[in-house]
């Protein structure tokens, strides 16, 4: 702020203190301009790091064994034999799982907080829900690992194995013996962080909808849920999409959750209930062990095929919502 | 006046408020049993030599006070860099860029760079800062937090900066006043509380995350003050003793576990408090 700070005019040369002044204003303008644009710039070439170096880092492995890594289910620190099919599986049963559980429920909470709930309670009720969204990830590991799991065991796992297990075609969805740890309790925990991600969008889109046209539909007679069906959702679709990749896009990268319930094996089961592990689990649990060479560069391709997977998912769910913002 | 078609009607609307009031009840409930285990389990290991004395191995008591420090420290790092470079990026999106495609662009990268996995950036991290140097540290560490909390205060100052009237940025320049000095004496002032929010948020999330610091500043059982080597801090020290067979680790495991989440709640609790104080003027 001094260094602004216009100096007073002395007697004689007032002239020549002025053009100085100004010439120390436009230096401070235009630095302080090309500050902004070199911050803008960093935070592009932050992206573009990510992305080469774990290339670079990468590379040994995916020399080593070309697009077989992506197939295979090998993974033998021993032999070197390494392939990513049973993270990226891993990955993506526990993301489904937890999707299938939380975009419902998310949605019912953002019908419920937009349309039903008494307005006095509408914003209590919707910090509630963000504050899930502010527990840090590893406490819901620890939580999901001493609370849980032993409930998964002890109840929901049996259960699911006596009803589910023996009907015939999905039966083997839930076979095996109830451990406590494994995908589903994964899926599981996952969908309790990614739902108050879906609540919040689907609410900030829901709030978008000009009150003229439910006013419309509830005129014509329309119960809430006619309104909703027929008028919220088809005109907020785009961005409700948009925010469940959104959510899609964490429960993919999510890691201390996961590690703590998912009982990290290196193998592909079918049973939902068995124990499994995901892209993120992996690296989290095996970097300190790896020997640098194959095991850690197979370690950051299992990243970089991460972070190609995230930006996918998560680029479409911005190019929606920003189609939904130009509505 | 039995209409079965308008019945019909109104069971299913009956059916699917149901559904939605119980789906807002699971949501709650899972908060208050997961913030009820906190409480019950944490307060339990919570006493002076948490706050006193370091870890130790198993047999002597301990406490959490190098993982307190090295938090502290590790968020602090991520902030001295993370603040500048993301409030001075978010200046640029809503002063300067405005539609421009550098801008559009910038603006695209920052919110994928928001949810990019932080494991991710942790890797990265590793590879930028950690292997050319040979060993981990805390400045690693507090790097890979700044990479985390930028994105999240180029968004926030954006956002805020948006709502500055732009009949006040007129006003001065018609005083003469140069586009930065507009900038930091009237727009920054203008919108100081959402400024602080964004730096609040971001604080909570670097404070909460743990995957980017097993790769970076690896953890540490000794007090240590010194940023170029390991250093401890609460999530990593979560994740170590969470996991051992010795029941005064677990319990320690749980006290910081409190400890963490109570102090990102009440960040981010009062984030918003000053967010909707900043909106409502």
């Amino acid at each position: 702020m001094s260094a602004t700070a216009i100096p007073a005019a002395s007697v004689h040369s007032s002239t020549m203190d002025r053009a100085r002044a100004l010439g120390r204003l436009k230096f401070t303008d235009t630095s302080f301009y090309w500050m902004t644009i070199g911050s803008a710039l960093i935070v592009l070439i932050l992206l573009l790091g990510v992305a080469i170096s774990l290339f670079v880092g990468a590379w040994p492995a995916f020399r080593e064994f070309g697009f077989n890594f992506l197939i295979s289910d090998a993974w033998s620190p021993p032999k070197e034999k390494f392939g990513a099919a049973t993270a990226i599986y891993g990955t993506l049963v526990t993301s489904i799982i937890a999707m299938l559980i939380a975009v419902p429920v998310g949605l019912g909470v953002a019908v419920f907080l937009t349309e039903l709930c008494w307005a006095p309670l509408r914003r209590p009720i919707g910090v509630a829900i963000e504050l899930l969204a502010g527990i840090p990830s590893i406490i819901y590991g620890i939580w999901g690992a001493y609370y849980f799991r032993p409930v998964m065991q002890e109840y929901i796992q049996p259960f699911l194995i006596a009803t589910l297990g023996n009907i015939p075609g999905i039966g083997f969805l839930f076979a095996g013996p109830p451990f406590g740890y494994g995908v589903l309790t994964a899926g599981l925990v996952l969908a309790v962080m990614i739902l108050p991600f879906i609540t919040a969008i689907s609410r900030d889109v829901f709030d978008t909808v000009p009150p003229v046209l439910k006013e419309a539909a509830y005129g014509v007679g329309a119960t809430t849920f006619e309104v909703v069906g027929n008028v919220v959702i088809p005109y907020t679709r785009v961005g409700v999409i948009g925010g469940v990749m959104l959510a899609l896009g964490r429960a993919l990268g999510e890691t201390m959750a996961v590690t703590f319930v998912i009982g990290n094996a290196t193998k592909i089961q079918t049973s939902i209930l068995a124990q499994g592990t995901t892209i993120s689990a992996m690296i989290a649990n095996q970097f300190a062990d790896a020997d640098p060479g194959l095991f850690t560069s197979s370690l950051l391709a299992l990243g970089f095929i991460l972070f190609v997977l995230t930006f996918l998912v998560l680029a479409a769910a911005r190019w929606m919502l920003a189609r939904m913002e130009l509505k | 006046m039995a209409n079965p078609f308008y019945s019909g009607r109104r069971r299913r609307n009956g059916v699917w408020t149901v559904l939605c009031y119980s789906a807002t009840i699971f949501g709650l409930a899972w908060l208050a049993l997961i913030l009820g285990a906190l409480l019950w389990k944490g307060v339990e290991g919570l006493s002076l030599d948490v706050f006193t004395k370091s870890t130790a191995p198993p047999g002597v008591v301990g406490g959490l006070l190098n993982s307190i420090v090295g938090s502290l420290i590790q968020a602090g790092i991520g902030l001295a860099i993370g603040a500048p470079l993301g409030i001075l990026a978010g200046t640029y999106l809503a002063e300067y860029g405005g539609g421009s495609r550098l801008a559009t662009v910038v603006r695209f990268i920052n919110d994928i760079l928001l949810s990019a996995p932080s494991i991710v950036v942790g890797l990265f991290i590793y590879e930028l800062l950690v292997v050319p140097v040979g060993h981990f540290s805390a400045l690693a560490g507090g790097v890979a937090l700044a990479v985390i909390g930028a994105p999240i205060m180029v968004r926030t100052t954006e956002d805020m900066l948006n709502l500055v009237p732009n009949q006040l940025r007129e006003a001065a320049s018609a005083l003469g006043m140069p586009r930065s000095l507009v900038i930091r004496h009237i727009a920054y002032k203008a919108v100081r509380s959402g400024l602080v929010t964004g730096v609040l948020l971001a604080i909570a999330r670097m404070t909460g995350e743990t995957a980017p610091l097993i790769f970076t500043a690896l953890g540490n059982s000794l007090f240590t003050l010194n940023p170029t080597g390991p250093m401890s801090s609460l999530p990593l020290i979560i994740y170590e003793f969470a996991r051992s067979p010795y029941a005064e680790q677990q319990k320690l495991a749980w006290s910081g576990a409190l400890l963490l989440t109570f102090a990102v709640l009440a960040l981010s609790v009062s984030a918003r408090a000053l967010s909707a104080q900043a909106q409502q003027r």
